[in-house]
């Protein structure tokens, strides 16, 4: 290694560790990062309805198990089977041709022996199978005389549409495209939902289903056949953290019950059910519960009431927000005054920060699940949300800090270093105060753009209004968007207005 | 009080003043003159260690003046700059007692003294509590000396503090300035540009060019024995009004 390489190493580490004690702080200050001993069990599900359903079966069987359950709404594959992997949760539903295609990306003899290898355990398939399939409008299908998907290669002109993870996995659309050698090039990723709409208003041509989708016979859609057999068997099944087994035996006698039993018109049904009608998942959950297993609760919703439900997702949005916004002035103010001692460092300061500010939130917040991890031992729900909230309030706060201090007039430092005043108490007592208007300015953006970027905490199980949001999405339940979008709209600008009281506070003087 | 020996200061390579050497007498009012860049505020800057001598010593009280006993300086000298350099977050008493309450004076001390001083610059008391931006260019300068004032300090130095008033406002307060100055008793160093108004507070007075003392002495020294042709052509440049009487 060259000597150049090697001070550049150094210096990273520097800039890595200090990046580290940062997120150490905010760490300290979110709630919720220890993992006491007795913590619930934790029921994860991707972000569509049928694995909402089933994961609300799980955390219902768990509490019949005797422990405290809850569910956490993750994402995609890959952020489920790291949280699985690393003990953010317990249980997950997952599908055979998910786990050997693009998890474990072999086909081993013995799947469960392979799972076992990572420590994590199989159970037998819970009765259905949720196939990917291509599906069209059966009307443009007449017209192009299409039914199975190797007629697709005639028609190139065909305009697809498939979510994101499709797109990129090898089960999904590269493998379908090589293996039957279709033609199309006009492909767009976009959410399921959506592409669903898109497909019924003919803004699309075929998106990909799966085939225990109710928006099948919903919009009355055609499942083309798939007569060279590329898409594998997708058996839902679930997967547990081998020592789930050995803290909780019960909760996994209870999770095993529901093996084989249920088919594949009993999960269309329920997916229809909370697609077309709207109805909670837990609610579908629980009567399928109470009429096929006899279990408890029967249908009573997770959620409660709606008033129930805005104050909780009120209080997980604070609980985002409010740690967030006061590690980043905790940390913002000094690096700010730092920048503007020193330019050097402050040409640094201002470069990394702004450099944070241009990373896709979505992006940062994944990023955190790791290092948060690592951190504090929990990767998901809030201490990713918090940590990357933090950062992203640094910059307004930093650059703010900086701007104000750099615009106070010379002739006033140099009357308050002719007074004798030492250094620190010019800063305490006359730069800090000159400068607070700017650095409540902000603050004040940052704490706006904090608010909105909280929303995006539903995608890690963070909780907030990002969580109606992003569930209204994914069902097309415009009034559940609406729960979230509202109060977090609502809270922006109680913030902006709770800063203007604050600015008019300072400005009075002077 | 003060003392310069052999004092360079060089900025961005280029030298703003010295090598000089000058003597402030105690209990004495010297005032520096010159030119703009003639390197008087620099001057008086390094008095107070604001800035540093890239060579030679500065002297106050006998002892040379270094970062580490520059505050102590600071303390023992009051310091008033062209409109006060009032700081506009605080009232007018928020400014006067800044310091003394960073040292942590009692209540009954900061405000007798406050009450000395607004009487000394005839300050208003109900102008204490309002903001510089409230106060007129005259009240903030007052403002502005009292603060100097405040620690009862050995020394005074003042930078151009008249410079931004009007003429009939200027001609109160140099009034009351010299008045002050009588009253305290205490070495003042005083800058500005106009050479009447050295006059009429200087017991010495110092001309300034490029860096350098051209002349030192009484004003009427300056006037009747210019030690240099500039000192003549400063001198005669400071015309007073003309006025004729006799036009046709």
């Amino acid at each position: 290694m060259s000597h150049e390489t090697n001070t550049r190493n150094n210096g990273w580490r520097v800039c890595s560790s200090a990046f580290v004690a940062l997120l150490a702080i905010v760490a300290i200050l979110s709630p919720g990062c220890s993992r006491p001993a007795n913590r619930p069990v934790v029921v994860g599900a991707k972000k569509f309805t049928e694995s909402v359903i089933l994961a609300e079966m799980g955390a219902r069987l768990a509490r019949e198990g005797g422990v405290e359950s809850r569910r956490d709404d993750l994402g995609g594959t890959p952020a489920l089977w790291l949280a699985l992997t690393q003990g953010d949760i317990d249980v997950y539903p997952e599908y055979t041709g998910t786990i050997t295609r693009q998890m474990l990306k072999a086909d081993p003899p013995d799947l469960s022996e392979a799972l076992a290898a990572r420590g994590i355990r199989i159970g037998k398939p819970l009765g259905f199978r949720n196939n990917y399939a291509l599906g069209m409008r059966k009307d443009t299908a007449a017209n192009k005389g299409i039914t199975k998907i190797s007629d697709l290669r005639g028609h190139p002109e065909l305009r697809l549409g498939f979510i994101h993870e499709f797109l990129d996995r090898p089960d999904g659309w590269p493998g379908v495209k090589r293996h039957y050698d279709l033609p199309q090039a006009n492909v767009q990723g976009m959410n399921h939902t959506l592409a669903y709409r898109a497909l019924v208003e003919k803004a699309i041509d075929l998106t990909e289903v799966y085939t225990t989708d109710g928006e099948i016979a919903q919009y009355d859609l055609l499942v083309l056949a798939d007569d060279r057999n590329f898409f594998p068997a997708y058996e839902a099944v679930w997967l547990y953290r081998a020592d789930l087994g050995d803290r909780h035996p019960k909760v996994v006698e209870q999770l095993r019950r529901l093996e084989g039993r249920i088919s594949e018109p009993d999960m269309q049904r329920m997916n229809a059910t909370v697609q077309e009608e709207k109805r909670d998942e837990g609610l579908v959950a629980g009567e399928f519960l109470g009429r096929v297993l006899n279990v408890g609760d029967g249908g009573q919703s997770s959620d409660g009431s709606l008033a129930g439900r805005l104050l909780t997702t009120t209080v997980e949005h604070l609980w985002l927000v409010v740690p967030s916004l006061l590690a980043a002035l905790l940390v913002a103010v000094p690096l700010g005054i730092l920048a503007a001692r020193h330019p050097a460092i402050g040409r640094i300061v201002l470069a990394v920060t702004g450099v944070i500010q241009t990373i896709p939130s979505l992006a940062l917040l994944l990023f955190m699940i790791p290092v948060m991890m690592w951190l504090v031992g929990k990767g998901t729900g809030a201490p990713p949300a918090v940590a990357a909230l933090f950062l992203y309030s640094l910059l307004p706060i930093v650059r703010n800090t900086y701007a104000g201090l750099t615009g106070i007039p010379a002739p006033l430092k140099e009357s308050a270093e002719a007074l004798g005043l030492p250094a620190w108490a010019i800063l305490w007592r006359v730069e800090l105060p000159l400068a607070a208007r700017t650095i409540l300015a902000g603050a004040r953006t940052a704490a706006v753009i904090n608010v909105g970027t909280a929303t995006l905490g539903g995608f890690i199980g963070a909780g907030g209004y990002g969580r109606p949001i992003l569930r209204g999405i994914d069902k097309f339940d415009i009034p559940l968007m609406l729960e979230g979008a509202i109060p977090a709209a609502l809270l922006a600008l109680a913030v902006e207005g709770l800063f203007e009281l604050a600015e008019r506070a300072i400005s009075r003087r002077g | 009080m003060f003392a310069l020996n052999d004092v360079t200061k060089i900025y961005a390579g280029q030298p703003a003043l010295g090598p000089v050497s000058l003597t402030f007498p105690v209990g004495r009012t010297t005032v520096l003159i010159g030119p703009s860049g003639c390197g008087k505020s620099t001057l008086l800057r390094l008095l107070v260690g604001l800035v540093k001598p890239d060579d030679g010593a500065v002297i106050f009280d006998g002892t040379p003046v270094s970062p580490s006993n520059a505050r102590a300086v600071r303390l023992r000298t009051g310091y008033v700059i062209q409109d006060g350099g009032l700081f506009p977050h605080l009232t007018a008493r928020g400014n006067v007692t800044l310091m003394a309450r960073h040292l942590g004076w009692d209540h009954g001390r900061i405000n007798a003294r406050l009450a000395e001083l607004a009487e000394l610059t005839r300050f208003p008391l109900d102008g204490l509590d309002r903001f510089p931006q409230q106060l007129s260019g005259g009240q903030r300068q007052r403002v502005g000396l009292m603060r100097a004032l405040m620690l009862n300090p050995d020394a005074l130095l003042l930078d151009e503090p008249l410079g931004a008033l009007d003429p009939l406002v200027r001609a109160d307060l140099q009034t009351e300035l010299r008045d002050v100055f009588r009253a305290v008793g205490k070495t003042v160093v005083l800058v500005t540009h106009d050479l009447g108004e050295a006059a009429y507070f200087a017991d010495l007075v110092v001309l300034l060019r490029d860096g350098r003392i051209l002349q030192q002495g009484s004003a009427s020294d300056l006037w009747h024995r210019p030690a240099d042709p500039f000192v003549t052509r400063f001198v005669q440049a400071q015309r007073g009004p003309e006025v004729r009487d006799n036009e046709p």
